[in-house]
């Protein structure tokens, strides 16, 4: 079973039959003995993958060697045919064989050797992926927690019981209320500052002349006249 | 060289700070098995901010509602909708853990303070923003 699977189990497993208390501390050890294990996974196969690599190194090195036998043994055969010596040119094809013969084991171990760093170097991705999952879940898992006792504690103080706090709803509400409040408030400190700052331009507007005092009814009389003789 | 980021460094820079919209935060440390940082937006006690540091990254974690608050036979629209919003919402998403409902910010343990006030500042206004969409589903 996957880590993340494992993982998902016992998140599930510890949703507890109450509906309170959501974390269960034996899910939690559960999980940072998976995480100990993981890790310790982790470690074996690298250390494994070190000793593969250097063993694949050392069988490089023979497949090296052997090409370069094979290279030159194939020139002494070369010679020995030129100075018409069959018999001496059989012997190092003989030898030629044997080389080929080993030469073609060891590129054969080679290839298994790559393929099993390639194996290894992918599955400790994995691990480490899966690691760092597990890490993320139980912090998240071991904050609930810690907050949980926190709250249990606090609640404990003041109404004497370990009882649940209100509700999100409930909560918001009083949010609300409260920014509704101080919104109030600063829309009432901006009326008033309107008011007084109006109150202000009047007086200098009418200082200046700008607006007229009082408009008497006969100038609006005498406008209104005026406007009949000319329409 | 950059300081660690920890708890303590983390409570002392944060606490009594004004965000850059205007939230103005404490931060207390609460003790326990692992430290947990709480930090509170004024108006907005009920929904503290928990932070904790470990070895990969930094994580701040709002609790929402709990299961039983969910109203009868609206569980599939709300969780439909939390999921849909999850890429809209800037920096934060919704989980669960066990039937507590949660919002929560993964920054990287290299982040510096700043970067953490953000992510604490954007989960405020989601959770706040979630709470208000999605509370036809909730009791």
């Amino acid at each position: 079973m996957s880590i993340l699977k494992k993982l998902l189990t016992a998140v599930r497993g510890a949703a507890s039959d109450a509906g309170e208390a959501i974390v269960d501390t034996q899910a939690i050890r559960i999980m940072e003995q998976e995480m100990r294990d993981a890790k310790k996974q982790l470690n074996v196969a690298k250390e494994n993958l070190t000793k593969i690599m250097a063993e694949k190194m050392g069988v490089e090195r023979e497949v090296k060697r052997l090409q370069k036998s094979v290279t030159e043994h194939e020139a002494y055969a070369m010679q020995a045919l030129e100075k018409n010596d069959e018999t001496l040119a059989l012997q190092v094809a003989d030898k030629i064989a044997e080389l080929t013969n080993e030469l073609e084991t060891q590129t054969a171990l080679l290839n298994s050797y790559s393929d099993n760093v390639k194996t290894l170097k992918q599955s400790i991705t994995t691990t480490e992926r899966n690691i760092k999952s597990l890490e993320r879940e139980l912090s998240v898992v071991k904050t609930t927690e810690s907050v949980q006792k926190a709250n249990a504690a606090a609640a404990a103080k003041f109404s004497g019981s370990g009882s649940s706090l209100s509700s999100a709803s409930e909560s918001l509400e009083r949010i609300k209320s409260k920014q509704q409040k101080r919104s109030d408030q600063m829309k009432a400190a901006m009326e008033l500052q309107r008011e007084q700052g109006d109150g202000d331009l009047q007086s200098k507007l009418k200082a200046a002349g700008i607006v007229n005092s009082e408009s008497s009814g006969n100038d609006i009389l005498a406008r209104i006249k005026a406007k009949r003789a000319a329409g | 060289m950059k300081d660690e980021m920890n708890l303590k460094l983390l409570a002392s820079t944060l606490d009594g700070i004004t965000t850059e919209q205007g939230l103005k935060l404490t931060a207390d440390i609460i003790p326990g098995e692992i430290d947990v940082l709480q930090v509170q937006a004024e108006d907005r006690e009920e929904f503290p901010i928990y932070v904790t540091v470990d070895d990969s990254q930094i994580l701040c974690v709002s609790y929402m509602w709990k299961e039983p608050e969910v109203k009868e036979g609206k569980r599939e629209e709300l969780l439909d909708a939390l999921l849909t919003m999850n890429i809209p919402m800037p920096l934060s998403a919704f989980s669960k853990v066990g039937d507590q409902y949660i919002i929560f910010g993964a920054l990287s343990k290299n982040s510096d303070v700043d970067d953490v006030a953000e992510d604490i500042e954007a989960l405020s206004n989601n959770t706040m923003d979630a709470l208000e969409i999605l509370s036809e589903y909730l009791k």
